[in-house]
């Protein structure tokens, strides 16, 4: 006889993956991107990066608290600290600490929570907050720190760092510049073409990601092996990040073979801004995405075609995020067009003839 | 690129865990002792359920007729064993609720007497008909779990001239090993039976499907085909739920069993092999069927086995003789453990459809932790019928049965894929067969309250109607009177 036995059917067995675990899994594959980006940028980055994920943690169980329930068993699914982490990884490396306070409530509370919590949320908070910081606050959101890497001696020591986080850089010039993206841009409008742009461009440090940018976006190669990682773990399909890449590649393609000094090549396109991290950890997140296969292929395409669109006529240098927030809005519209057909059905929804033999 | 997909035979489904060594490879177990008391539950098929023709009192022997089957679609009940009758009375079914439904309660005597049945020569020059009315006679319904009756669908088969007979030995559910040990011992009987159902729908191609992990079960049968080249033996990739009989036709013929239709519309009829064996017996030895082989397993289980058990033998017997630790036991099951019943005690009978037992530990079981969706869609991949089971879910939550009816809940086959893959551990076919149960009886209220207003109005009608009536006579009555005054009036004149 067994007590007080909830009853219950189908599938008494089961695989035994958990929502933590398939967090854990993904902060794993984004922690050699992270630790690079961290030794690329030193102490201020790690100062700001503990406080952005810190400050996740913070405003979700604050929230959770304020919302009356118990927060530690939702903090331990690792969403919040996810959450963080990504948007830790999009910031400029130096910011100041209330950049990524700032940056987390709004990720953790209008990114997340009031849409009723995990899985709910519309957009990518991440992502989100990343677009609000850079409209609201587009001095810090562009002030890109110079390569510095720990414990070389030009790079700021533990104390200068305090410095830089908590009361803001002094002698801009001397220790930030701009992005390759960010610089292509303000050349272009200088009626510069690309092959004078590109004199001190090199192509291998790009892809190991010895170059300015967010904290952890640069490494094109960490990022691709995280995310190849994922897709052999079954974490995430290939769906997204391969109709995204090639998306982009395609396009890329076509107008530099056009004009090659208006056009930036595939190859900088794929290895510049946030193109390898967005492809494979921002774009596949399952809250924002499609359903179905095909419906994933069409959210990575769209998502590509945005992308490239913003970085070669819009405003901003990077369009990244704006095109995944812009597909996320598309997400409802995919998922009610493109569905799986039911066995037995066609398409419509309607009985299959019967076959006349 | 179209014809890519078109050949794309598989879809979804999941490769669970199969736990099946523990069975599959020891002989059946067929020594087990005579239960003292047998609980026959008179409904163990789809359809309506059988009426008793004993008294309680009765002598019968094993075999012997217990309950007639009433209506098109119903099945027979035979004695397991022979004995007294102790009573027909409502007893807990082999259900998740244990609710009481009619059983006959069966005093064994030990003795096993077989009810004397004539011998018929040759089988094969019985007209097909008198193949489905033995088969009907004999109480055999589909054995895979489905439980419909084999004689309705072998007429089906007759009439709609089916052009191949599908037997299905996939046996997809993990645990479960009876079919594979049914094929390994007793191929040549399964063939028999299989050539006896393929006379009886007057059909002559049989393909036997049986997935790729039961390689002995697979050569034994490929033997025992061999001397019929119309009656081929085929491997099919392992892959929960194979054994879906929609998901078999496509895979073996390439055909797709529309909505609403039975599978013999399309030319295909399909049933289990534990079935052809029933055939077999029941048409070469006269045998209906009182016993089965059922699969005993699960890690409280001390001694897992297949074992030949009388129908109506009680769960409890069933796990005394293979020794399982009832502290060790969190969930007992019926069937399989992907789509199998929990049952909430041991004092549950056996029936036709019971291809396995097992007594599962807290481990063996999927964590029943529940989280929120984070909508991964994993479901939406394995679900083998193309639904999208978190939409369907979400839907249910709220209560809007209307929009998860809309988008396939009757198109589920609960098969379990679904939950198995959640990795937020959600119950989904809970909800799905909570909703199916409450979509069924909020149009059962609806039909009653639609009655209901027929009844009045038919009443209101009625009342209109003896009103007028009555009226009617009145007025009559009233004229009536009026001549009769004016004639009296008159003869006085008269006077």
């Amino acid at each position: 006889m067994i007590p007080h036995m909830k009853p219950s059917s189908g599938a008494h067995v089961g695989v035994n993956a958990s929502v933590s675990q398939i967090m854990w899994q993904v902060m794993l594959a984004i922690s050699p991107a992270t630790a690079f980006g961290l030794l690329l940028f030193g102490w201020p980055a790690l100062n700001l990066f503990i406080i952005t994920v810190a400050s996740a943690v913070f405003f979700e169980a604050f929230y959770l608290r304020l919302s009356g329930r118990i927060a530690k068993p939702v903090l331990m699914d690792g969403s919040a600290v996810l959450t963080g982490w990504l948007l830790a990884m999009t910031l400029p490396p130096w910011a100041p600490w209330w950049i990524g306070v700032v940056g987390s409530g709004m990720a953790i509370i209008l990114g997340k929570q009031v849409y009723g919590g995990l899985g709910q949320n519309l957009f990518n908070p991440a992502m989100l907050a990343r677009v609000a910081l850079l409209i609201s606050f587009p001095v810090e959101m562009t002030t890109w720190a110079n390569v510095s890497p720990l414990f070389f001696s030009h790079s700021p020591g533990l104390v200068e760092s305090w410095h830089i986080t908590f009361s803001g850089l002094e002698n801009l010039d001397a220790t930030t510049g701009a992005t390759t993206l960010g610089f292509i841009k303000t050349e272009f409008s200088q009626n510069h073409v690309l092959d004078e742009i590109l004199k001190d461009y090199s192509g291998f440090l790009s892809i190991i990601g010895w170059r300015g940018g967010s904290l952890a976006e640069t490494s094109t190669l960490l990022a691709a092996l995280g995310g190849a990682w994922l897709i052999r773990q079954g974490v995430i399909q290939w769906h997204i990040p391969v109709s995204l890449l090639l998306t982009v590649t395609v396009l890329a393609s076509v107008f530099h073979v056009m004009d090659d000094q208006h056009y930036v090549s595939p190859f900088l396109h794929l290895n510049s801004g946030a193109m390898m991290l967005v492809a494979f950890f921002i774009a596949t997140d399952y809250v924002t995405s499609p359903n179905t296969k095909a419906g994933q292929l069409v959210f990575g395409a769209g998502c590509g075609l945005l992308i490239f669109v913003i970085r070669t006529w819009g405003a901003y240098p990077e369009g990244a995020a704006f095109a995944i927030l812009l597909m996320n809005a598309a997400t409802p519209l995919i998922d009610h067009y493109i569905r799986p057909r039911i066995y037995g059905r066609d398409r419509k929804g309607k009985p299959l003839e019967i076959p006349k033999s | 690129m179209l014809s890519l997909f078109s050949k794309k035979r598989i879809r979804g489904g999941v490769h669970a865990e199969q736990h099946k060594a523990l069975t599959a490879t020891q002989a059946i177990v067929s020594n087990f002792p005579l239960p003292e008391k047998l609980y026959i539950p008179l409904q163990q098929h789809v359809g309506k359920p059988a009426e008793p023709l004993i008294r309680v009192g009765d002598k019968v022997l094993k075999g012997q007729l217990l309950a007639y089957s009433q209506g098109m679609i119903s099945a027979p009940v035979h004695a397991p064993s022979s004995g007294i009758i102790l009573d027909v009375n409502d007893y807990p079914a082999p259900h998740p609720s244990a609710l009481p439904i009619r059983m006959i309660v069966l005093e064994t005597d030990g003795k096993d007497e077989w009810l004397p049945a004539p011998i018929v020569a040759d089988p094969f020059q019985l007209t097909p008909e008198d193949i489905s009315l033995r088969v009907g006679a004999a109480g055999i319904v589909g054995l895979g779990g489905a439980t419909f009756p084999t004689a309705v669908k072998l007429n089906m088969g007759r009439e709609n001239r089916i052009d191949t007979l599908i037997i299905n030995g996939a046996e997809c559910e993990p645990y479960l090993s009876c079919d594979d040990r049914l094929m390994q011992e007793r191929a040549g009987q399964i063939i028999d039976g299989v050539r006896l159902m393929l006379h009886g729908m007057e059909s002559d191609n049989a393909v036997i499907a049986i997935e790729d992990n039961k390689q002995e079960a697979f050569l034994a049968m490929q033997a025992a085909a061999l001397p019929y080249p119309l009656i081929k033996v085929i491997q099919i990739p392992t892959r929960y739920p194979m054994g879906w009989d929609r998901q078999l036709i496509r895979y073996v013929t390439g055909k797709e069993v529309p909505v609403g239709c039975r599978s013999s519309e399309i030319g295909v009829t399909i049933h289990n092999v534990g079935t052809a064996y029933a055939t077999h017996k029941a048409i070469r030895l006269g045998q209906p069927l009182v016993n089965r082989v059922i699969t005993v397993s699960g890690g409280a289980v001390a001694r897992p086995m297949n074992v030949e058990v009388p129908l109506g033998t009680l769960i409890s017997e069933l796990f005394n003789f293979c020794n399982v630790n009832s502290d060790l036991t969190a969930r007992i099951i019926m069937g399989g453990p992907m789509m199998g019943d929990s049952l909430p005690h041991t004092g549950l009978p056996t029936v036709k459809a019971t291809s396995g037992i097992l007594a599962l530990t807290q481990s063996e079981l999927k964590n029943t932790d529940e989280q929120p969706c984070i909508r991964c869609a994993s479901c939406v991949t394995v679900c083998p019928a193309g639904l999208r089971p978190l939409d369907m879910a979400n839907n249910i939550r709220i209560n809007q049965l209307d929009v998860a009816v809309d988008i396939g809940l009757k198109d589920c086959i609960s098969c379990g894929c679904c939950s198995y893959i959640c990795p937020s551990n959600i119950p989904l076919v809970q909800y799905f067969k909570y909703a199916s149960g409450e979509v069924a009886a909020r149009q059962q209220a609806q039909h009653k309250s639609e009655q209901t207003k027929r009844l009045i109005d038919a009443r209101n009608a009625r009342m209109e109607r003896i009103a007028r009536q009555q009226e009617e006579e009145e007025r009559v009555w009233i004229a009536a009177k009026k001549e009769r005054e004016r004639l009296k009036a008159e003869q006085e004149a008269l006077v």
